[in-house]
Formats: C-alpha cells, sequence, structure tokens
C-alpha cells in the first residue's frame, strides 16, 4: 500500500516497546438481583504486536463480553459495568472517552463480527463501507478512498473488485460478505483486530478459507488478532497462543503446540477430548464433560470447574486457584493440574 | 462466488418490478404525475386567468362553452383556470407541509429510537401530548395567530401532523438498532450522529417514503379543510378548499362548482393513497417475492 498508510503505524511501533495489548484484571459483574453474575471475572493477558491469541471457551464464558469489552461496545447499562485496566499500546482504553475511543475504534483497533449475512449496511454499497473508515480516520478524499477500497477488495481476495465495490451486500455469498468485513476493519492498517467467531455462521469449506484469509492479511499488514471463538480446531489453525475460559476466568494459557500437546487444566483437557477424530472412530461415544457450565447462582466460591471436575480436591472448592506458570509460556488456574 | 454474476441487478430494479403489479398504485401513480404536471403547466394549459371576474358570465355550464370548458363561477371566473391555479396551490403546501412532516417526524423519531432512555421518554411523551389535541383545532389555533400565507399554512400543517411519522420511524430505528451492522458501525468508529444519518436513516428509508407519500394526501385534505373555513388560502388565490366554500351558498343550485373542486381533492388524496400503498408493498422487504 501507500506510504500514507504505513507511516503512522511504523512510528507507533517504533514509540511502543512491549505487549500491545495488555488487559489486566478485566471483571465484568452484572447486578441480576438477588444475584451478581460475574460474567467475566478478572481476566488478564497480553498480545503482541503481530501475533494471533486464540479466546476458546463455551457459550458463556465470557469471551465475546470481554471482546466488547476492550472495544469499549458494550450499551448502557452495561458500559458502566467494567473494571480494570485495557493497555492499548500505553493507553488504557477503560480511561477514555467515547469520542476518544471512537477516533481509535476503525483505526487502531478494529472488529470482526459472527454474522457476516448481517453486519454490512444492506443500503450502502461494499465499496462504501470499506472507504468510509478511510475516510473518517485518514483523512483520504471519497476518491481516493473509493480506489483504496477496491484495492483492499483484492488484498481480501475478491475477484473482479471493482464491480464488487459498486454492489449491495445482499448480492455476495457469505464468505464474499465475510471477506469484504474483513477488508473494511482491515482498511485502516489497524494495530489490533478482534475477530469474535468470524467463521461460526460459515461453511466448512469457506471458514479454512476465511482463517486463511486472516492469517495472510496479518502477514500483509502486521496486525495482531484476538480471535475469539468456540471452536478448537479454529485455534489449532490459526493462532500463535490461547487463552480457554471458563465462567468468566482464564483458566489456562500457553502456546498452541503446548496446550494441544500437553493441557494442564482439567477443562482443557476435557474440551480437548470431546473434540471428534477420525483416528478414534472405533470408540462409540465422544468423550464428554461431565455435568454443566454453573449459572450465576451457583457458582462456588473456589474453583468454578470444581463440581465437574475429576481431579477435584477439598481446596478447590474453599479458595479459587490462581493463573500461575507451569513452564515458560503455559499459565493454568489449577490447584491440582494434569502433568505436562 | 456465484453471486457477483448478478451485481447488475438493484435494489430499484427489484422495487419496481413489484411496484409494477400493483394496478392501483400503478394508476395512483399515473394520477399523481398528471396532477403534478398540470399544477406545474397551469399557467400554460389555464384558458383564461383565474382571478378574472365578468359578472355577465356567472354560472356557465360546464361543456356548454369552449371559452369555459368546466364552467364559470359566481363571480364569472373560469372554473378549468381555477381548478388548475387551485391545483398548484393544494398541491404546493401538500409537498411543503410533507417535507416539513417527515423532516420533523423522521428527525424526532430517529433521536427518540436511537438515544432511548430520557430522550426516548420526553419525546415520545411530547409525541403524545400532541396527538391528545385533534389536529383541526390545532391548526385553527395557529391559524388565528399566524398570518394565511402559503408558506405558513405549510408549515402550520407539517407541524401538526408530524406525530405519527416520527412514532414510524421510531418504531422502525428501534428494531434496526439492534442488528449486527450498527454495532459494526460503532466498532469502526462512526460517531453517534453518523449512526443515525448514514446508517440508520438510509434503511428506515421504506416506511418514511411511504408515510411521506399519505403524508401529501393528508395535507391536501387539510389545507382543503382550512381553507373551507376561511383560515387557508386567501381570495383571490384560489385553492381548491377556497372554492369549496365559495361553492357553499350554490350547492342546490349549481352543484357543478362544489363537485369539481371536490373531485379534484378527492382524485389527488386517492391518488396519494394508492400510490403509497403500492410503495408500501413494493419496499416492504418482508414480501419478497423475488420476481
Amino acid at each position: 500500500m501507500t506510504a500514507a498508510a504505513t507511516l503512522p503505524r511504523d512510528a507507533r511501533a517504533a514509540a511502543a516497546e512491549g505487549p500491545l495489548l495488555a488487559v489486566r484484571d478485566l471483571t465484568v459483574h452484572i447486578p441480576v438481583p438477588p444475584h451478581v453474575l460475574r460474567a467475566v471475572d478478572g481476566v488478564s493477558f497480553e498480545l503482541n504486536r503481530g501475533e494471533t491469541l486464540g479466546l476458546v471457551g463455551e457459550s458463556g464464558s465470557g469471551k465475546t463480553l470481554t471482546a466488547l469489552t476492550l472495544m469499549r461496545l458494550l450499551e448502557p447499562p452495561l458500559a458502566e459495568m467494567p473494571r480494570g485496566e485495557v493497555v492499548l499500546e500505553g493507553t488504557d482504553l477503560m480511561r477514555l472517552s467515547e469520542i476518544e475511543m471512537s477516533a481509535l475504534r476503525g483505526r487502531t483497533v478494529s472488529m470482526v463480527f459472527q454474522e457476516p449475512m448481517t453486519s454490512l449496511n444492506p443500503v450502502m454499497t461494499v465499496g462504501r463501507q470499506i472507504a468510509e473508515p478511510m475516510v473518517r480516520h485518514l483523512g483520504l478524499s471519497t476518491r481516493m478512498a473509493t480506489m483504496r477500497a477496491e484495492e483492499m477488495l483484492r488484498l481480501v481476495g475478491i475477484p473482479d473488485p471493482a464491480r464488487v465495490a459498486r454492489a449491495y451486500p445482499h448480492l455476495l455469498s457469505g464468505g464474499m460478505r465475510q471477506r469484504a468485513m474483513i477488508a473494511i476493519a482491515l482498511a485502516c492498517r489497524p494495530a489490533l483486530l478482534v475477530a469474535d467467531e468470524p467463521t461460526t455462521a460459515l461453511d466448512v469449506t469457506v471458514q479454512a478459507q476465511i482463517l486463511d484469509l486472516l492469517a495472510a492479511m496479518q502477514r500483509e499488514i502486521g496486525s495482531a488478532i484476538l480471535l475469539i471463538t468456540h471452536d478448537l480446531a479454529v485455534i489449532a489453525e490459526t493462532a500463535h497462543r490461547v487463552a480457554v475460559m471458563y465462567a468468566g476466568r482464564i483458566v489456562e494459557e500457553a502456546p498452541v503446540a503446548s496446550l494441544f500437546a500437553a493441557p494442564r487444566h482439567p477443562y482443557t483437557r476435557g474440551l480437548l477430548a470431546s473434540i471428534p477424530r477420525i483416528e478414534r472412530r472405533p470408540e462409540p461415544t465422544l468423550p464428554e464433560i461431565p455435568g454443566m457450565v454453573p449459572g450465576p447462582a451457583e457458582r462456588p466460591a473456589g474453583c468454578a470447574f470444581a463440581p465437574r471436575c475429576g481431579r477435584a480436591q477439598p481446596r478447590c472448592a474453599a479458595k479459587a486457584p490462581a493463573l500461575l506458570p507451569l513452564a515458560p509460556g503455559h499459565r493454568a488456574a489449577c490447584w491440582n493440574p494434569e502433568d505436562g | 462466488m456465484s453471486a457477483t454474476a448478478a451485481a447488475p441487478e438493484s435494489q430499484a430494479g427489484r422495487v419496481w418490478a413489484r411496484f409494477r403489479r400493483h394496478r392501483l398504485a400503478l394508476a395512483g401513480g399515473m394520477v399523481v404525475a398528471l396532477l403534478l404536471a398540470s399544477a406545474l403547466f397551469a399557467p400554460v394549459l389555464a384558458p383564461q386567468d383565474p382571478t378574472l371576474l365578468d359578472t355577465a358570465l356567472r354560472f356557465r355550464a360546464p361543456f356548454a362553452d369552449w371559452h369555459f370548458p368546466l364552467g364559470t363561477d359566481e363571480l364569472g371566473r373560469d372554473t378549468l383556470s381555477r381548478l388548475l391555479h387551485g391545483g398548484r396551490v393544494s398541491l404546493t403546501v401538500g409537498l411543503v407541509a410533507m417535507v416539513t412532516t417527515v423532516m420533523t417526524g423522521a428527525l424526532i423519531g430517529i433521536a427518540a429510537g436511537y438515544l432511548g432512555g430520557i430522550a426516548d421518554t420526553v419525546l415520545m411523551r411530547f409525541v403524545d401530548t400532541m396527538l391528545c389535541f385533534p389536529q383541526v383545532f390545532l391548526l385553527l389555533v395557529v391559524a388565528a395567530f399566524v398570518p394565511p400565507t402559503l408558506v405558513s399554512i405549510s408549515l402550520v400543517i407539517g407541524l401538526t401532523s408530524w406525530m405519527e411519522v416520527s412514532r414510524i420511524v421510531r418504531a422502525e430505528i428501534l428494531h434496526l438498532k439492534e442488528q449486527d451492522f450498527v454495532a459494526a458501525a460503532r466498532a469502526l468508529g462512526a460517531s453517534r450522529a453518523r449512526i443515525m444519518f448514514r446508517e440508520l436513516l438510509p434503511n428506515a428509508a421504506a416506511p418514511i417514503l411511504v408515510a411521506a407519500t399519505l403524508k401529501v394526501a393528508s395535507a391536501v385534505l387539510m389545507e382543503s379543510y382550512i381553507s373551507y373555513l376561511g383560515y387557508g388560502v386567501q381570495p383571490p388565490l384560489a385553492s381548491w378548499g377556497n372554492m369549496l366554500t365559495n361553492a357553499q351558498g350554490y350547492f342546490d343550485t349549481v352543484p357543478w362548482l362544489a363537485i369539481l373542486p371536490g373531485a379534484a381533492i378527492t382524485l389527488t388524496v386517492m391518488g396519494f393513497n394508492f400510490l403509497g400503498d403500492g410503495l408500501r408493498d413494493a419496499l416492504d422487504p418482508r414480501l419478497r417475492m423475488d420476481p
């Protein structure tokens, strides 16, 4: 791309040391009388430049809420709930005003949503939707931005970008729309891309294409990606590191290879065991984790996984374990971790 | 990938295809087009000066004399010329009032729907309050204080009939703002104003357009009411409403003086209503009967 787009990024990269994003003790407690729903409960993680961190968990584990919180996209009355720090390039996003935050959204930190069918504005051409953030954030003229929009469409692998740029979203397939969404999100070359279940709504064959595209765009643009998914296969394919969430907390965090080879938290092990594999075909039933994710009312004082855990000890129910390093780069929150 | 092959087909094309199949709407649209053309070219089409008096030629019957194709009124003025020029006045009032209505209604509806909370409550209670008064009463009160000119009448009508539009727009916005593309726009740094007017408003265009056509019809009717009651367009300027007022004294002897402007009003209101109905059906995405 042109020098105008890359310059501010290089300047930022040179200025900042350490991780691109540091989330510290992020907490979203939602009062649902008579309980308090601890939807996100002291989540901390870091993300380096150009790195992909997978955030995995079941529905209700708090992963999407974490993403929306760090984008500051929660609507009132939820918007008042989050506590903690989200430091992006040295700036704590939690302390920014809405106006300051909207200047960063789409430029420094951007987001791709789950539903490509509804995430595009139905009455605006695709090209215009890609161009708009560039006009807004980079001060490009409409003509310049429209040209760049076509370039972005070509970059995300859309054939005949000039024609697609003039088309309305309903004419595109789901996969094409998700490509367009990625083009929109990356138009201003953000340092961080939050991708919330970007492939969940797509056909399996298209899923792989979109994941490849995300990886290719990361190489091209250098954005760090926070990839949120419930699908461990997606993580295995795309992420460098993984954080596993359970009941609002990160229970294990490790490089992908190390997590898949040697999961330390019993929950992670259970998750991995419940993935169907072709080699295991003789097995009559898929192993599952017994029990259910505890609701807000019955969440125990200690480890939230303890009631479902085969390795639970008395102290598990009494006190929540901290997320501690067990090996270099490998952390788990468990009193009685599996062997490495 | 195959989807791109269909790219040249436009949304407007589909809407037109659906609209075309609605016979009454098509007829309504043609009536409206005809009325607009006749109003636009009234000075050329009118055979006489609409204010020219000739008491020697009072109460000429229609079709009796080709100088006065639709006869003359109690002051010997040409009825056809007055109808054409009156149509100009009535349609101007209708269109200006509609624009005022739609702008006010859309603004209040979108603000209430998108901002929610206290803004929503205050604005919607204001709407409820406005709706408590019969519109004719409101109109007459205001008309008593504001000197009646074309513009003031239009504005007064517009500013007393936007409440339904604001409710329609608010309902539409409440539904639209929950959609993913609004969250996506926020995630890309769009400001509130931008989301309201660039993202949401164009998506609410269909119901607004429908309401707009229906509002032209009701504004034409309103203008007739208040002109009939003597607060509207002042003589000698002709409007369909004040032509009816003048015809009042001669209902029994020269009925066509009332029938002709009455028919013009009916035709206009029906034309716009059918047009609005057709647009509603053509634009409603739930009735997607792909052609």
